[in-house]
């Protein structure tokens, strides 16, 4: 039974384990280049904001800026404050940052994307959350608490649907390993599989909850009975708002870039070569131009839903995730 | 040789006992000594447990003890080595904390002495349940354990919660081993004897086997909390003294599940599909229902207990996709998904240890552990409070802990569904992952919840507000139990090599796939189907952190002239803050509420109050949640009425007249004449 | 890999397929009535295309006729009567509150999986493609029940009626290529008269209890009332 499992992969068995100093640096600098483009992106979704909105956008150098300013400030404490207070920026950004060295950027073949599968990667922003929500509740502020509190909420909602929306994906390709997923994805005629559609919008659904985005929660509000994410990190200052600005804009991007890997991967290098990895650099930043409009121009149609109408949405995620599950299972598999 | 250390192990946990008898008014010796013994007791069956473990050999003999025409059988295989183990893993931290913690007994011997000599007596049984071979010595040892256990639960009988949580254990015990004695039964009527060997030939027909596995099923699972028999766990686990209640949480109910996989697995053999799904319901099911208890309970001991329920609830979901696979011949994945609950168990014992051994640390210097009155322990405990957090993260599943390590199994497991023939089972086992998804989450949320209210934040009591840091003996306790908990995380693929070991003596199959590719790698299937490599996720947590000491070592300079201000709190601007405005347990988990109302029976009391001098004339108002089991009100108390009611009637024959009983007495002779006729 | 060996065609039936359950589930879920019936408009555009591709793919061409007539009836025609009774009420934006949306679609999700199963040996007697799609038509039905049942409107109720129907139709359609053109003529002409009847019926109800609320007819006489 166990081999013919593996003969069904399209990899052979050696090679996600292969470990070779080139390829370890090649992780590196896409990592580093992961969480350089971070502040970009949102900056590019923030700038369609405006256009859409007449506004004048800020440049698109301003996230770099902020976060500039942010980390040339000192750093003030709340009397309260606690160590867990302290280090909790340091371990969001640590595990926002490790969640973006294993997931396939522009290349699949990633030696650092055998470290976890996709349920893993979930477990590391499910660290972050940890800690962003204890840190929420250090100081012993109300509003503080009120964010942790909603937060760990949506966010034990949205993991079913998540879940669910990478179950499908695995069985389709019968791997939760990112790098196998995306290569299997990608060779197998799949543009019709009503499965992956399916999977692809509970995906974004529960991506944009994630995230705290419009219509779950506004990253630019300034009503705090309506913060979630903004309400934990309203005592921080300094470096530690700054990394954890940072971490937020770097999971939108990590979201952003499984939706576009896992469901339109079309472009992504299979090897180092140079010229396969500008494609990818190419057909990447295309696509998360017409992904930061398509989120803007729907955060910009829609409003914010009260908070006991989120289940609601992601409820429809989890929904969404399950027909395609049963789609596979019904008409695909046979 | 491994047989004679479990013996001996045996041995000491007995002697515990006897010395705690034996000293009894010499509470300083009495303390030591026993809990050396304990100690030593918990080394020994470590040591037995792994070497049984590593050798993957059975040892047998037997005792001249028990009935003259059955003595007493004892084996020790890889399946009774492994629960071995978590014993000792458990007992030696919980003797360390326990020295320590029984100091504030040392003025009231006659709370000590019992409470120790029990501990003994429990820690001996849970030993032998291990290593009975035949169906008399496992209920003598069982029930060895549940009364030991009773007692322990009753220890603080001058309150009437406890008197009534022992009084419910007892009940429920019961049930459950006339349950487990029955299904027993069912297997010695077709095999020859009461011994195992001959029970696990015994040839038995579907229908037969279906009664066994049922009555095996609610026996064990009453001790292992499944739902709706868990009744009794959350309200006996958190009255027991905190060293025990570690025990409790963190093995016996272990116990329960080491006799559901013997009875089931090994005594039973073949089993059938439909067991699986059966088991995989209740599984999903109690792990579901656990954690949303879990999740609004205010007291620190009970929250713990219901996760408890929460957590077996995951193991036994991890038993039913064995149960699934091995049904349909795939004894590959079967072994996968055995693999991955035994190793669920194994982290549960530690963390759940664990954080009782917080609880109690927190209850030892805070006096309290209702978190409404307690916040702010971080800074008062800081060592207490680092392990209670490892504790949490561990149970939370994040990664590079235990927790995670365990549940990733069993989602390989669970997503290994597509290989399965049936489309039933291959759509509903995602549906039962996506069920452990939500109930790993609300893990999380409740243990964000537990440590942000009690350890974080403000003190929201006096008692919370002069808590000092606790004992080394207490804080050692923990250590270890934390270290243990992090080392199984990090290195998962030594700790699935070890269980494979236990696959294979029991189902046939181990996973060499699993750890195919070096301790660095765990690899269930195959390396391109999923990998997770622990140490290498642990190291970027590692670095996460060393930025931050890098950081504070550069600024440490600049920190002398300059010290980091601290200020008071922000908060937008709202002014001084008390520790009530702070976020309650109970504000905590109201969105949760509000989403799955009707799961819980809630009663809310909202009653005027004296408003406190100095804050002003708002209208005061007290206002407190009552969470009851939905079950009880659905399922038990009906039931504790049906029987009252039954009592009642039969309780008509019972006129006071000594004639009648002579009666009686006469017409059952003529009967049984007439039936022996 | 069953799937990707299909021809293209038949793998985009399989897809609209899906897309007519997954609307399915969506009315079943949706609390807004305006939002049921577009969404109802939508099934019936999806079910026309299919109905169209199925035509093509199996050279059916009275199939088309069919294809046509579910465009003008279910995606356009009964929508815009719907619709209009809904300006009419002035209903834009009442809700028709389901208690528990989440129970309700697991429910639904179970009673596909339930469907899928009990088809399975019906589905063995037929051709690859079809034998997937009849479980997927039965769970329309079903779920167009499910979507009776759960609503307290009567205008919510009718689109769940007409849903099941679309789930009957559809099953026709995919499995026996359609029926002979005179029972599918009859069938549509039916669906329409219903509609009507329908439109009738909700003004009279409109009119003696002054509200499209079904759960205010539960009492069997007017003695009751007080």
């Amino acid at each position: 039974m166990a081999a013919s499992l593996v003969a069904a992969a399209p990899l052979d068995a050696a090679a996600p384990l292969a470990m070779n100093a080139a390829g370890w640096l090649l992780a590196l600098a896409q990592t580093a280049l992961f969480v350089a483009a971070a502040p970009l992106f949102a900056g590019w979704i923030k700038r369609v904001k405006c256009w859409l909105q007449n506004r004048q956008p800020p440049p698109l150098a301003q996230g770099y800026r902020d976060l500039r300013r942010l980390f040339a400030k000192r750093v003030r404490l709340a009397d309260q404050a606690s160590v867990v207070f302290r280090i909790a920026p340091y371990l969001v950004f640590g595990a926002t940052i490790l969640a973006a060295a294993v997931t396939p950027f522009l290349s699949v073949n990633l030696p650092t994307a055998a470290i976890t599968d996709a349920i893993a990667l979930t477990g590391f922003f499910a660290f972050a959350r940890f800690f962003l929500a204890l840190a929420g509740m250090d100081i012993g502020t109300a509003f503080g608490g009120m964010g942790s509190s909603r937060e760990m909420t949506l966010s034990a909602l949205a993991e079913p649907a998540m879940l669910m929306a990478l179950f499908t994906v695995a069985m389709v390709a019968s791997s939760t390993n990112l790098a196998t997923v995306i290569t299997s994805i990608e060779t197998q005629m799949v543009m019709t599989r009503p499965s992956l559609w399916f999977a692809a919008f509970g995906f974004l659904l529960v991506a944009v909850a994630e995230t705290g985005r419009i219509p779950v929660d506004n990253p630019a509000t300034h009503l705090e009975l309506t913060m979630i994410h903004e309400a934990m990190i309203l005592e921080y200052g300094g470096r530690h708002l700054g990394m954890l600005e940072w971490a937020a804009q770097l999971k939108l991007l990590v979201y952003a870039v499984l939706a576009i890997n896992i469901f339109n991967p079309w472009g992504i290098a299979h090897e180092d070569s140079a010229s396969a990895l500008g494609l990818a650099i190419a057909a990447m930043a295309g696509k998360l131009l017409v992904l930061g409009i398509v989120l803007a121009v729907t955060e910009t149609l829609q409003a914010k839903l009260r908070l006991f109408r989120v289940p609601v949405f992601l409820m429809l995620a989890f929904t969404l995730a399950l027909g395609g599950m049963l789609s596979f299972i019904i008409l695909e598999a046979g | 040789m491994n047989l004679q250390g479990a013996m001996a192990a045996i041995g000491l946990a007995l002697l515990s006992s006897l010395l705690a008898l034996l000293l009894h008014g010499r509470p300083g010796s009495q303390r030591l000594l026993a809990f050396l013994a304990l100690g030593l007791s918990a080394a020994a069956s470590l040591v037995a447990g792994i070497a049984a473990l590593s050798t993957g050999q059975a040892e047998a003999t037997t005792l001249p003890l028990g009935l003259p025409w059955l003595a007493w059988h004892l084996r020790l295989d890889a399946l009774s080595g492994f629960f071995l183990a978590i014993i000792g893993l458990v007992s030696l931290p919980a003797a360390v904390y326990g020295w320590g913690y029984c100091r504030v007994y040392d003025d009231a011997p006659a709370r000590l002495t019992p409470m120790l000599a029990f501990t003994g007596l429990f820690v001996a049984g849970m030993q032998l349940v291990l290593l009975a071979d035949d169906a008399y010595a496992f209920m003598i040892a069982w029930e060895l354990m549940s009364l030991a256990s009773y007692f322990l639960v009753a220890s603080h009988h001058e309150r009437a919660e406890a008197r009534h949580a022992a009084f419910l254990y007892l009940l429920m015990a019961h049930a459950g081993g006339l349950a487990i004695l029955l299904s027993f039964g069912v297997l010695a009527g077709f095999g020859g004897g009461f011994d195992f060997a001959s029970l696990r030939a015994s040839p038995l027909n579907p229908l037969w086997a279906g009664v066994c596995f049922g009555l095996a099923l609610a026996g064990f699972g009453t001790k292992a909390g499944l739902v709706p028999l868990h009744i009794w766990l959350p309200e006996a686990h958190p009255v027991a003294p905190s060293h025990v209640s570690g025990l409790l949480s963190g093995v016996i109910v272990k116990m329960a599940l080491y006799g559901f996989i013997r009875v089931v697995f090994d005594l039973i053999g073949e089993v059938h599909w439909a067991w699986g799904v059966a088991v995989l319901a209740i599984g999903a099911g109690t792990a579901l229902y656990g954690v949303l208890y879990a999740l609004v309970q205010s007291d620190l001991k009970r929250l713990l207990a219901y996760s408890t329920v929460e957590n077996m609830g995951i193991v036994f979901l991890g038993l039913g996709l064995a149960l699934i696979y091995l049904g349909n011949g795939q004894v590959f994945l079967g072994a996968l998904a055995f693999v991955a609950a035994l190793f669920h168990a194994l982290n549960h014992a530690c963390f759940k240890s664990l954080l009782f051994f917080g609880a109690g640390a927190v209850l030892h210097q805070a006096h309290e552990t209702e978190l409404s009155r307690l916040g702010g322990l971080l800074n008062r405990m800081p060592w207490t409070g680092f392990l209670f957090l490892l504790g949490c993260l561990s149970i939370a599943s994040l990664p590079p802990f235990n927790g995670f390590a365990s549940e990733w199994l069993i989602f390989q497991a669970a997503l290994q569904a597509g290989s399965l023939d049936s489309g039933v089972l291959r759509a509903s086992i995602p549906v039962a992952a996506a069920v452990l998804a939500l109930t790993a989450a609300l893990s999380a949320t409740t243990f964000v919840k537990a440590y942000g209210i009690a350890f974080l934040g403000q003190a929201r009591s006096p008692h919370a507000r002069h808590a000092r840091e606790a004992d080394f003996s207490l804080r050692l306790g923990q250590a270890i139990l934390a270290l243990l908990c992090l080392a199984l995380g990090v290195l998962p693929t030594l700790v699935v090599e070890a269980l494979g070991r236990v696959s294979f003596a029991l189902l046939g199959h181990d996973l060499p796939s699993a750890t195919a590719h070096g301790w660095l790698w765990l690899t269930p299937v195959a390396a391109q189907k999923a990998s997770y490599s622990a140490p290498l996720v642990f190291a970027g947590i590692l670095l996460a952190v060393a930025a931050w000491a890098a950081v504070w070592l550069i600024l440490k300079r600049k920190r002398r002239d300059q010290p980091v201000p601290r200020v008071p709190a922000w908060d937008c601007g709202f002014g001084e803050l008390s520790p009530r405005m702070q976020y309650s347990a109970a504000s905590f988990s109201m969105p949760i509420q509000q989403i799955f109302r009707g799961v819980w029976r809630i009663r809310a009391d909202s009653q005027p109050a004296q408003p406190e001098p100095g804050l002003g004339h708002a209208a005061y108002r007290r206002y407190a949640l009552h969470v009851e089991d939905w079950l009880w009100q659905a399922l038990y108390a009906p039931l504790a009425a049906g029987v009252l009611a039954a009592a009642r009637r039969v309780a008509l024959i019972q006129t006071g007249h000594l004639r009648h009983y002579l009666l009686y007495s006469f017409f059952t002779l003529v009967l049984l004449l007439w039936l022996l006729r | 890999m069953f799937f990707a060996q299909l021809p293209i065609y038949e793998q985009a039936i399989l897809a609209l397929a899906a897309g007519v359950l997954l609307l399915s589930f969506f009315m079943l879920a949706h609390p807004r009535i305006y939002s049921v019936i577009k969404l109802f408009a939508w099934q019936g555009l999806v079910l026309a295309a299919t109905t169209a591709l199925v035509a093509f793919d199996s050279q059916t061409p009275h199939l088309y006729i069919s294809a046509v007539l579910t465009l003008g009836l279910k995606a356009v025609f009964i929508p815009w009567l719907l619709l209009r009774m809904v300006d009419k009420f002035e209903m834009h934006h009442e809700l028709d509150e389901i208690r528990r949306p989440g129970l309700t679609l697991l429910t639904a999700g179970a009673l596909v999986v339930f469907c899928y199963h009990t088809t399975l040996p019906i589905a063995e007697l037929l051709l690859a493609i079809t034998r997937n799609v009849i479980a997927i038509c039965m769970s329309v039905v079903l779920l167009g029940m499910l979507m009776l049942v759960s609503r307290n409107k009567a205008l919510t109720q009718v689109v769940g009626f007409m849903t099941l129907e679309n789930g009957l139709f559809f099953a026709a359609v995919a499995v026996t290529k359609g029926m002979p053109m005179v029972v599918e003529l009859g069938i549509a002409f039916d669906v329409l008269i219903a509609a009507v009847i329908f439109g009738v019926f909700f003004l009279h109800i409109r009119q003696s209890i002054d509200s499209l609320d079904i759960s205010r007819l539960s009492r069997l006489s007017e003695a009751e009332r007080e």
